[in-house]
């Protein structure tokens, strides 16, 4: 059914050429980046019952797909990126890397591939650490850390102008511990440490939530100049529904830790807040 | 007497900085100390009784001050034991640890080599060889130090300590990093047990008691005295730390205090210390040292992200 949609919008909208070589890797299966296969997640709440925070989630991300989540609170959004990035490990499914059976390695091991940034700007940066300095960390990303000089000097340049790009005064602090920082300079040296390396795949776990609307929405701009100048393939969980109809070109929503709906770009242009509002109702 | 502390002061600096780098960096107590410290000089005096040389002696203390923390660590990562009971489990297995290699509570170095006996040909005054050997431990090891926090396994040791989730989050072996800096915190911990027990001249298995709270005591009231610092000065901050801590020992000797009781003297000492900030913060004062050294620390913080 999916494919008579795709083939449709080819044949209907001319003006598609640009995502239409996209569309076609999609029947390709060989190239995708990132499956989740019937993965559930069940835990134990201290007594004899379990419950159940993920169930049968079914997910195929291709390469340069920027994918937006919604749902309520406790829909299992958090649990899913939990389950991608390693944090979690499925109570039955498995999960899949470029192909590769992933389900059993350690959340060390996979970012290589996923880099992620969180809702709290004290999550994803060492307080005590220089910005320039969290920025050489992440310069390794799922690389082993040798017993050799951290080369520091040759990197502050780069680093330099990294920062300018993101045009909130970062630059004029990378010598600066990053727990000084504003919550918005924080979150924007998350998202340039998460995507320094081009990861495989960058999750976003609600990463302007914490952050007023005006540094939220400068933030979110820069995300998406980011994914797309350097195709990243991106998941996002996000609460404001304008980002999520503004970005991205495919949207999944979940509710009772189900995936209800999955979207394409096509679907996803013809949504409209209402909509929106209502895929969070059904869930309350 | 005053050298006598200051050498005194350099050899138990080592202690401190070995407590450094598990409680001021990776952030938790580690209660090995109170083992390791004593068994690098019961290894270190039973090896020289049997003829090693004293260099080599040393040199076995740390590595199995090492172990220790080896042991530490992984009851802690990978048994999932808190680390502050785990510390306390190997530091009493440590106790009959001490016995086995001794065969006695304590040992005596009487008319044996010692490692300051290198320096005799130099005739130097009375305890001058102490300092010397202090100067030299601590050079080389802050030396060591700062090379080793500004590799990339140092900084990624930094960062573990500083937010693991982070440091997991971009493929940093956290447990691994907790191992290692286990092992060479509880090393240099022996090697200043090791020094310490050829100065006095005997080891005795009671001598880790309390050591904890004199390493601590170092770290603290360094950071009390100057504030804010850089990586490099922290370290410098803890030997001088140290160095104070003997001198106040000294001085309470001197006011005629019973030495039985010093312990419990080394306890209010550490006591207050910790409580400086919240008096601090309470009535608004100032140490007076650190604007002494703001200055300074800007041009140091600036040179170490060129270095």
């Amino acid at each position: 059914m999916k494919d008579e949609t795709l083939r449709k919008s080819n044949e209907t909208d001319a003006a598609l050429t640009a995502s239409e070589s996209e569309m076609q890797d999609i029947s390709d299966l060989k190239d995708i980046r990132l499956a989740v296969e019937h993965c559930s997640v069940r835990v134990d709440n201290g007594m004899d019952d379990t419950k159940e925070i993920l169930t049968d989630a079914n997910l195929a991300v291709k390469p340069g797909d920027f994918i937006t989540v919604l749902g309520g609170n406790g829909a299992g959004k958090s649990t899913l990126f939990n389950v991608i990035a390693g944090g979690i490990r499925p109570t039955t499914g498995r999960v899949l890397m470029n192909g590769e059976d992933v389900t059993s390695t350690s959340q060390e091991t996979r970012a290589k591939y996923i880099a992620r940034v969180f809702q709290d700007p004290k999550m994803g940066t060492a307080p005590r650490m220089t910005v320039a300095e969290n920025l050489l960390l992440a310069t390794r990303r799922g690389q082993p850390r040798r017993f050799k000089m951290r080369e520091m000097a040759a990197n502050h340049e780069r680093f330099y102008e990294l920062c300018k790009g993101i045009g909130n005064g970062l630059e004029e602090h990378l010598d600066t511990p990053a727990g000084n920082l504003s919550g918005g300079q924080r979150q924007a040296l998350s998202l340039i440490m998460a995507t320094i390396t081009k990861p495989d795949l960058l999750l976003l776990d609600e990463h302007t939530a914490a952050l007023d609307p005006k540094t939220s929405k400068q933030l979110m701009a820069i995300t998406a100049s980011t994914i797309n100048e350097q195709h990243l393939t991106c998941l996002m969980i996000t609460h404001r529904l304008d980002d999520a109809l503004k970005y991205g070109n495919r949207l999944i929503v979940l509710q009772k830790g189900q995936i209800v709906r999955d979207l394409n770009a096509e679907e996803k242009k013809k949504l409209t807040m209402s909509d929106l509002l209502e895929f969070f109702e059904d869930g309350f | 007497m005053i050298i006598s502390s200051i050498g005194q002061g350099m050899l138990w600096s080592m202690l401190g900085l070995g407590i450094f780098m598990t409680y001021r960096i990776l952030g938790f107590p580690d209660m090995t100390t109170e083992g390791s410290f004593p068994l690098g000089g019961a290894v270190c005096v039973a090896a020289i009784t049997m003829g090693v040389n004293p260099f080599l002696a040393t040199l076995l203390g740390v590595l199995t001050g090492m172990c220790a923390g080896l042991v530490t660590g992984l009851l802690y990562t990978k048994g999932k034991i808190p680390v502050v009971l785990a510390g306390i489990l190997v530091m009493s297995a440590l106790n009959s640890v001490m016995l086995f290699v001794m065969k006695s509570p304590n040992l005596s170095l009487l008319n044996l080599p010692k490692i300051q006996d290198v320096f005799l040909p130099l005739n130097l005054p009375e305890n001058y060889d102490t300092v010397f050997i202090g100067l030299l431990a601590v050079t080389i090891v802050i030396g060591l130090m700062s090379l080793f926090f500004n590799t990339e396994f140092g900084q990624a040791y930094i960062a573990t300590g500083d937010n693991e989730s982070m440091a997991k989050s971009l493929g940093i072996h956290t447990e691994r990093m907790t191992n290692v800096g286990l092992m060479l915190s509880n090393g240099l911990i022996a090697l200043s047990g090791a020094l310490i027990s050829q100065h006095d001249g005997y080891a005795d298995v009671s001598k880790g008691v309390g050591t904890i709270v004199i390493g601590l005591s170092s770290i603290i009231i360094g950071e009390v005295l100057f504030g804010e610092l850089s990586f490099f000065q922290r370290m410098l901050a803890t030997v001088v730390g140290s160095i104070i801590y003997q001198l106040l020992i000294l001085l309470v000797i001197r006011l005629g205090f019973d030495t039985t009781y010093l312990k419990f003297f080394s306890a209010v000492v550490l006591s207050l210390c910790m409580l400086i900030p919240q008096f601090k913060r309470a009535l608004h004062l100032t140490t007076g040292f650190e604007k002494y050294f703001k200055k300074d620390d800007t041009v140091m913080s600036s040179g170490k992200a060129n270095a």
